[in-house]
């Protein structure tokens, strides 16, 4: 159980980073908190050439507020949003969600960002922020790009960073104030990953209604228009049901072969969630 | 090979380590610091939690050279700890261990939950405990010790420890400099690689010598 062995450096701007990554041509790994990647070096299942030290450089862990959203740094930590160290008013979602990731000792390292890139399909960041229409900011030490999350991530453990790039921030727009979330996982201890999730967010003002469907095979499933499950958008207080023979044809096209009422129990859960706020 | 220093139990320690080295084995291998155990290597069992700069981390899938500059706190550097000396002494008298393997790691998160959480009820220790496995005990011992002290911590038996401003960022990553709270910076002079471990051994044999000659006494 250790990893084979590989270089090490410690990048202190953007582009240094950036130029490590790109002369490894794509051998190399950046790091932050290692909670994700440490796992996968000692299991040989990830075998870089190098790993590129992230957390000195500033911009990563920095913050932005501003009256479209929030963009979080990707060195920022789960248990930076689960304290409410970086927070948005509109998404206490955000706190709930990191609470439920992992373990306190992993999440005071590990990162949003490394959750991302990790792409597990059965993590929490990935359902969550892909609901919440989030996007990834993109860096190539000099340029930067903003790709839709859902688009960021290409299939199970894969995202389209070429080498020379990396994940500099998520920017995460700013709901309605009346805006709803929820998020839901089945697992069968509390901060495992999850065999199953959903996530929800029904924002009446904005007409927006959206439902993911997580620990897929590959890629979230994203519901864009989620009355396509529902039928109608959903009013607060009143009862909602999902139409379950419409959500069965989702999973079935998307080719999801863990059992459909696992995922179809998530996400009524998520939406139960809610729609109980 | 890398230099890597940081700061162990308080004392500043300088070593040469290949960067697969996790800091568990920099520990228990180069240090001697045989109390952070190992099990799963791969963040799920908890038996390697220990403190970076005061906060519960995995040692296991935490490398070494990402701790430059960091305070690491082991469970052999928490012996004269107000919340671990009430932690230990509930720990024996609800029988919170049998083999005592997972001990040390439950011991750290049990003093995070005791420090952060003093209004925790069962079922809320019970989910900060969801990261760490006994296989003896059934946690109902472990969860009525915390409980325990909790209750110390909540009548005022026990002085409440004040939870230090954080930076944002993975903890340890203190070389990023300080971005919150102020980074102490230990005066003193590192020591050189080997003789934390040295120290330590020097320690056991003379506290085995001083338990043998007192039990020559009797």
């Amino acid at each position: 159980m250790k990893p084979t062995n590989f270089e090490f450096a410690r990048a202190t701007d953007l582009a240094e980073a950036a130029t490590i990554l790109r002369q490894a041509a794509g051998s190399a790994r950046a790091v932050a908190g290692g909670q994700s990647l440490g796992p996968m070096l000692n299991l040989r299942l990830a075998q870089p050439s190098i790993l590129v030290d992230i957390t000195a450089i500033p911009e990563l862990t920095h913050i932005e507020e501003d009256a479209g959203g929030v963009t979080v740094g990707a060195c920022v930590t789960t248990s930076d949003i689960e304290d409410g160290r970086v927070r948005m008013e509109e998404l206490p979602i955000l706190a709930t969600v990191a609470g439920g990731v992992g373990y306190r000792a992993v999440r005071n390292r590990g990162t949003i960002g490394g959750s991302i890139c990790h792409a597990d399909p059965a993590g929490d960041w990935l359902p969550t922020l892909c609901a919440l229409a989030a996007e990834c900011i993109v860096t190539d030490g000099r340029r930067s790009r903003r790709v839709p999350i859902d688009q960021f991530v290409t299939g199970a453990f894969e995202v389209m960073l070429e080498p020379g790039e990396l994940l500099q921030a998520i920017r995460i727009p700013r709901p309605s104030r009346t805006a709803r979330c929820g998020y839901y996982k089945v697992c069968r201890k509390a901060g495992e990953f999850a065999l199953a999730s959903g996530a929800i967010l029904l924002d009446g003002e904005r007409d927006r209604f959206r439902a993911v469907i997580g620990a897929t095979q590959g890629r979230p499933v994203v519901v864009d228009d989620a009355r396509a499950i529902w039928g109608e958008m959903p009013q607060p207080g009143a009862a909602v049901r999902l139409d379950e023979s419409a959500a069965n044809d989702l999973l079935q096209r998307a080719g999801l072969t863990t059992p459909a009422r696992l995922h179809i129990t998530a996400l009524a859960r998520a939406a139960a969630q809610a729609m109980a706020q | 090979m890398k230099p890597v220093g940081l700061t162990v139990n308080a004392i500043p320690v300088m070593e040469t380590v290949e960067p697969r080295m996790h800091l568990a084995d920099l520990l228990r291998e180069r240090l001697g610091l045989t109390g952070t155990h190992l099990r799963c290597e791969q963040g799920a069992c908890g038996a390697c939690t220990l403190l970076i700069d005061g906060q519960p981390a995995r040692s296991c899938i935490t490398y070494a050279v990402l701790c430059e500059g960091a305070q690491i706190t082991t469970i052999e550097g928490l012996e004269n700890d107000p919340v671990m000396i009430a932690l230990r002494r509930a720990f024996m008298a609800e029988h919170g261990l049998q083999c005592g393997f997972c001990t040390p790691g439950m011991l750290i998160t049990a003093r995070d939950i005791v420090t952060r959480l003093p209004d925790a009820d069962e079922r809320r220790v019970r989910l900060e405990l969801s990261g760490n496995l006994c296989r003896c005990t059934g946690y109902v011992g472990i969860v009525r010790a915390i409980r325990r002290v909790l209750e110390e911590r909540r009548a005022g038996a026990l002085a409440a420890s004040a939870v230090a401003p954080r930076g944002l960022g993975p903890v340890g990553s203190r070389h990023a400099g300080p971005p919150g709270g102020e980074v102490s910076v230990s005066t003193a002079a590192p020591i050189p690689a080997g003789s934390l471990h040295r120290a330590v051994m020097v320690a056991r044999v003379k506290k085995t010598f001083t338990r043998l000659l007192g039990k020559l006494r009797r």
